[in-house]
């Protein structure tokens, strides 16, 4: 066991990632000498040189397309998206094209890209800086979808994902890059598809992701304080989504809530209460409630504490579980 | 944009008269031999028929669509004939005759554009010929890509042009206007990857004209790039030939890539839903129907003295090359439901066990047997 924040778990987990397979790349912008705008990458070009990490031109799709081509050559690209809101201009090589190719070529090869991308709030950036818009790529088939939310999963999620022979859209929760906690180098602790349960209770179950887990298990901190259990399940993977520890769970309590920082409509949250719904209609106590982003653009940093799910509006949401 | 000085080594009646711009492309021209030509009227010669059955097969409703590459036949017959078999080959989405010379067979076509499966062939077993790619401009970045791994895999500029290895990526003029195709350009210039970018500019994007896409030449935008480009006469398999060749050779040899853009002529509609009369002038059409490639090549065959007995075996190939197609397209069979999830996901993904299980249980509800 050792310490670090989750910036550091990624930088270690893509330098072990490249020391284990020569075909691994990193491409994207400044991720060169500089490190990357948030540091992830520091020190690997100086490590492995400019033909293993490269600073690309200035152009998204142009990064997606080429890592495309690489693939089919027989490399490993893992390319960097700069910010959330800089991806959309790549959409179509990840949806038309990345997601698609292994189908297209009905599994006589395999596109084994990640594509990384800090994503959410809690910087206080300016527009197009703190998007979540992991529903747009959970909901395209071919893509998986995962997002760690602690320096331990960081470190292992990456290079499962580098490892996955399918295309991965790795979300990295930025507001949390820089909270160290503990990572385990010796072994990893799950699969990469495998959701689990972070904080046991009794009473209800809190769902989320990302940069949402901190805030649930602080909301269930307060909650245990005022007498109720909360349980908080870390969804992990966004595509596939592992149920069974989910359903479990609800299934035990009775009651269920979805947080997350993307817009509600729509959203992952949509997604896990129709199938909370489905699988355990029977025990459900109070219909599984939403705690998201408003449907808006994300707003200006003055008032971006006011979009972003806090634990405060989680126990609302937990209060009025227990008012039906 | 006709004023720009083209490459063109045959003249429209087949003389072997190399214009001012065909100058450094000359003696490669000059090099090839009768056998070799008519390897190359043979190649156009089954496109055009493989490309009529087609087309009619798509009538009789066989063919969900159809895309035709008639009077394009030249630069795709020309420029695939200058690839060597350790190239790699982008295609947009009718090259048909690209496809064929790197030894696709054409049925793949047809079951492409039936809607059997989206990808029909496999490029490792087919000439390194990739898939079609149907949104515009997207495989100039994968081309891009790949030249760049194989200059990573130190798979060229070695000094050995039978072992280095090339990149050759179509699009049309259309194309051209697109993001991607720009930013593959950037990346080309910038790692300078052993390409060549292949424009067929067939002066229709649909129903918009070439003028539409750009007030240049589009060869002319290569510099601004930072890589040659050299307009030639699409319709002249000669001319295709020895400059793709030149800058292929070029690119493998370590010197970065290059742009080549064909003038041709798009006879046929866009694709089989396609009404070229509403937006074209029937003089145009009959214009570059008098440039016919085919036409071309074969008045220059016969100057050089290659008897009609020769052209009529090649016509009678042709039309058993399309009947063979025609027969096996009638014997294909429909494609397994299986096939729709199979292959979404390169590792096991739980969905699609999920979704194919209700599927096949829900037809079987039925009493079916698929």
């Amino acid at each position: 066991m050792t310490t670090m924040p989750m910036v550091r778990a990624l930088n270690a987990g893509l330098k072990q990632a490249m020391a284990d397979d020569a075909k691994v790349l990193l491409m994207g912008e400044d991720v060169g000498a500089l490190g990357g705008v948030f540091r992830v990458t520091e020190g690997l070009q100086a490590e492995f040189g400019d033909q293993r990490v490269l600073d690309t031109p200035l152009a998204e799709s142009g990064i997606v397309g080429a890592a495309i081509g690489l693939a089919l050559r027989g490399y490993r690209p893992v390319c960097e998206i700069q910010f959330d809101g800089f991806v959309y201009p790549a959409f179509d090589q990840i949806t038309s094209q990345l997601a698609k190719i292994t189908n297209r070529h009905q599994g006589r090869l395999s596109m084994p890209i990640v594509i990384r991308i800090p994503y959410g709030g809690h910087i206080g950036a300016v527009e197009h800086h703190q998007e979540s818009p992991e529903t747009l790529f959970a909901h395209t088939a071919g893509l998986r979808v995962v997002s760690p939310s602690t320096p331990n999963d960081a470190y292992w999620m990456i290079q499962q994902s580098i490892a996955s022979n399918d295309p991965v859209v790795f979300f990295e929760p930025k507001g949390r890059y820089w909270p160290k906690g503990e990572v385990d180098l010796a072994r990893p602790a799950l699969d990469l598809h495998a959701s689990r349960v972070v904080r046991t209770g009794t009473d209800a179950t809190l769902i989320g992701y990302g940069p949402m887990v901190s805030v649930l298990l602080a909301a269930a901190e307060v909650a245990a304080e005022e007498g109720r259990s909360l349980e908080v399940v870390d969804v992990r993977s966004l595509s596939p989504i592992d149920w069974q520890p989910i359903v479990a769970s609800v299934e035990k309590t009775g009651r269920a809530i979805v947080a997350h920082e993307a817009s509600g409509f729509l959203g992952l949250g949509a997604e896990i209460a129709a199938t909370v719904t489905e699988r355990a209609f029977y025990s459900l106590e109070a219909p599984v409630l939403r705690v998201t982003g408003f449907d808006i653009p994300f707003p200006p940093a003055r008032l971006e504490k006011l979009h972003l799910p806090d634990a405060d509006r989680v126990l609302d949401a937990v209060d009025r579980a227990f008012a039906y | 944009m006709a004023d720009s000085p083209a490459v063109s080594v045959l003249d429209e009646h087949g003389a072997f008269r190399p214009t001012a711009a065909a100058e450094p492309y000359a003696d490669r021209a000059a090099s090839v031999t009768t056998e070799q030509k008519l390897r190359f009227l043979t190649d156009m010669v089954e496109t055009r028929a493989f490309d009529v059955a087609a087309a009619n097969l798509q009538r009789q409703g066989h063919l969900a669509l159809w895309v035709s590459s008639w009077g394009q036949e030249a630069a795709q017959v020309g420029s695939a004939r200058a690839t060597r078999p350790q190239d790699t080959v982008f295609p947009a989405y009718r090259e048909h005759a690209v496809g064929m010379i790197r030894g696709l067979d054409p049925l793949a076509i047809v079951r492409l554009l039936r809607g059997v499966a989206h990808g029909t062939w496999d490029p490792a077993e087919s000439g390194n010929f990739q898939h079609y790619c149907l949104v515009l401009g997207s495989q100039t970045l994968h081309a891009t890509g790949f030249a760049m791994g194989v200059q990573f895999d130190g798979a060229t500029a070695t000094g050995d042009p039978e072992r280095d290895e090339a990149v050759i990526v179509y699009l049309g003029d259309g194309a051209t206007s697109q993001g991607d195709s720009n930013e593959a350009l950037v990346f080309a210039a910038s790692y300078r990857t052993p390409q060549v970018f292949f424009i067929q500019n067939n002066h229709w994007a649909i129903s918009v004209p070439v003028e539409r896409q750009s007030r240049v030449p589009l060869a002319q935008r290569a510099s601004g790039f930072g890589m040659p480009g050299v307009r030639i006469d699409g319709n002249d398999v000669l001319a295709a030939y020895a400059v793709t060749g030149s800058m292929l050779d070029a690119a493998r040899s370590g010197e970065g890539p290059g742009l080549i853009e064909a003038l041709t002529y798009r006879i046929g509609g866009h694709s089989s839903s396609d009404d070229p009369t509403k937006y074209r002038a029937e003089e145009e059409l009959q214009r570059w129907a008098l440039l016919d490639p085919i036409l071309r090549l074969r008045r220059h065959l016969e100057v050089e003295g290659v008897g009609a007995e020769v052209f009529d075996g090649i016509d009678a190939r042709a039309a058993d090359l399309a009947a063979d197609v025609r027969r096996r397209t009638l014997e294909l069979t429909e494609p397994p439901v299986a096939s729709m999830f199979e292959h979404v996901y390169a590792e096991p993904h739980p969905l699609m066990d999920e979704q194919l299980r209700w599927l096949q249980d829900y037809e079987a509800s039925f009493g079916g047997d698929r």
